[in-house]
């Protein structure tokens, strides 16, 4: 048994190294693909006014303009609204995560009927056009009080990302075996206990991901802030960058670059953070079957 | 595993069946503000469709029954337009399924600068949707953009070709733009999907001598079925009744070629003010996008229990 563990493993790793070169090459182009839009995003962040003016542009800039920089840092209220979108979609976060985990536990492991109709409604809700349900959902806001306060927006976004969050999270329950679940029943886990120690130990990598794209969703959301917040005190980031749009249709694209290159940092660092926890062999050894 | 199952006595299939009983009270809190801030308003807005509500102050609202439907049967923008949503819904979705997967299976894979390139992977996501718009606005210019550049010197024809702008380019140029936003999210879910195979069981496969193309046709996929699907529906759903990124990137143009239903719904509402016929526009796309994804999961349903 040992002996053909190893040979296997020696085989494995010669192949491996055949392996790698496509992918390493599938890896690059991805990465091209992927990342250009966002480093030719950088490289404008740098440009003066004159240098965007020009016909054709260099990926390098010609000079660093930290001008750009300075602009979009200075505006007022740039630390307030980052602050006003971190408090939003952290809140909006925790929030979605802690009530769509039970409840995409009871839609995957419950009755047909049960489930199959909050499967329907969570296609009806997303299906139509946002643009013609904000009329209703303003006044709906409004009668709840929550008109123009982040708070408000933060109710408004937990209702937009949670039925991703359950039909995401859904899926996730549904690839854990039952036969797991069922052990802890048999041990006399009580069905909290078996949700809490058992179920969502597994789950982790699907929770990740689903708050992580609650997270950039409610980051980065336009339309519903530019509806329901009107005092620029409670402004969120993205409705600050609209303001570098110009009002006669003229982009300030420098700033406005540099304002996007800002604002997606904190991002990609929450889930550089994150992806560990996207982490490979939760299951290992679980199950013996 | 399933002749475990079956080999079970009555007695502890009994007691299996009894735990998750009570699991329906984990739903309540998630759906009471479902309830509030989205069955609410998007009722009004379905009534809204009956009506001949439109722009204007001291204009009373009347109940007309189906007559906003009627003229909607037979206005022939609203169906061309319908068409472009299916095609631009579908393929985006095809699309990014594709790309998204191949980049899962890659980055599940031990390679160098992992974290890295899993942190780009997300970069689509993580850039404000306008500057999204804009970027590849700038990169895709006929004359001088950088894309018109790299076209140049390789020496590959048909770099002045304005992508955006002409009538053959437009839609497959969007529809890729498209992919690029949608990517991430299927790359995330379908990798968080991938790393909760027990390592014990691709294991025990590699002892029993199976390739690389078993593992993935008998471990990988059935672990990603259903989170496949879920992803699946829901781009479907979000690509069809959303229009921000063709608005930025076309407008609708050229000649009507990327006029998304979303698009139609809300100039409809916004620009001529007909808040009733746009709302039972609403209405249309709603009920057939659900029809479709209803036939899709179904089936997709039935294939998972034929195994």
């Amino acid at each position: 048994m040992t002996l053909s563990v190893a040979g296997q493993s020696v085989a494995e790793k010669k192949r491996r190294k055949y392996y790698l070169i496509p992918t390493y090459i599938a890896v690059i182009a991805y990465v091209i693909f992927l990342g250009f839009p966002f480093l030719w995003m950088l490289s404008t962040s740098f440009k003066s006014p004159y240098e965007l003016l020009q016909l054709h542009q260099s990926f390098i800039p010609k000079g660093f303009y930290w001008q750009n920089y300075i602009d979009i840092l200075r505006k007022r209220g740039l630390i307030n609204s980052a602050k006003n979108s971190f408090i939003i979609a952290s809140c909006t976060t925790i929030l979605t995560t802690i009530l769509a985990v039970p409840a995409g536990y009871a839609i995957a492991r419950l009755k047909k009927i049960f489930s199959g109709a909050a499967t329907a409604w969570i296609l009806v809700s997303q299906v139509f056009p946002v643009s013609l349900v904000v009329i209703p959902l303003f006044m709906a806001v409004k009668r709840v009080g929550l008109l123009d306060s982040i708070w408000g927006l933060v109710l408004v976004y937990l209702v937009a990302s949670l039925p991703f969050a359950l039909w995401m999270l859904k899926g996730y329950v549904a690839a854990i075996p039952v036969e797991m679940e069922e052990a802890g029943a048999i041990d006399g886990a009580s069905s909290f206990e078996i949700l809490k120690n058992i179920v969502f130990p597994l789950l982790l990598p699907g929770v990740v991901a689903t708050a992580l794209f609650t997270f950039l969703n409610s980051w980065n959301e336009f339309f519903y802030a530019l509806v329901l917040i009107q005092s620029p005190e409670h402004e969120t980031l993205p409705l600050l960058l609209a303001r570098f749009m110009g009002s006669e249709g003229q982009v300030l694209l420098g700033p406005l670059a540099a304002g996007a290159f800002v604002a997606t940092i904190p991002s990609l660092v929450v889930f550089g953070f994150l992806q560990r926890k996207l982490a490979s062999g939760i299951l290992a050894g679980a199950i013996k079957g | 595993m399933t002749t475990l199952l079956d080999r079970k006595t009555t007695k502890q299939k009994h007691k299996t069946k009894m735990y998750n009983r009570g699991a329906w009270k984990y739903a309540i809190p998630a759906f009471l503000p479902l309830f509030v801030l989205s069955v609410v308003p998007l009722s009004q807005a379905i009534w809204t469709a009956f009506t001949d509500e439109a722009a204007g102050f001291n204009v009373k609202v009347k109940f007309i029954g189906f007559d906003n439907f009627r003229r909607l049967l037979t206005d022939s923008m609203f169906w061309a337009s319908f068409k472009i949503g299916i095609i631009w819904a579908v393929s985006v979705t095809l699309l990014s399924l594709f790309l998204g997967f191949g980049l899962a299976l890659l980055l599940n894979q031990k390679l160098r600068f992992l974290g890295l390139m899993r942190v780009l992977s997300l970069v689509p996501w993580a850039m404000p949707p306008v500057i999204v718009a804009i970027m590849w606005n700038l990169l895709l210019r006929p004359t001088s953009g950088p894309i018109e550049g790299i076209f140049a010197f390789f020496h590959i024809p048909g770099g002045k070709t304005d992508w955006l702008g002409e009538f053959n380019t437009a839609f497959p140029t969007v529809i890729l733009i498209g992919a690029w936003v949608a990517m991430p999210i299927i790359t995330v879910s379908i990798l968080a999907a991938i790393q909760g195979i027990p390592t014990d069981m691709i294991e025990a496969t590699v002892l029993d001598g199976a390739n690389a193309w078993q593992r993935f046709r008998y471990i990988t996929v059935p672990t990603v079925r259903e989170i496949t699907a879920a992803l699946v529906a829901l781009n479907i759903i979000w690509q069809f009744s959303s229009f921000g990124l063709v608005y930025v990137l076309t407008a609708g143009g050229p000649g009507g070629k990327t006029f998304v239903p979303a698009l139609f719904a809300y100039n409809e509402a916004f620009k001529y003010g007909h808040f009733g016929y746009a709302a039972s526009m609403g209405v249309v796309m709603a009920m057939s996008i659900g029809l479709m994804l209803a036939v899709y999961l179904k089936a997709s349903k039935r294939e998972k229990a034929q195994r």
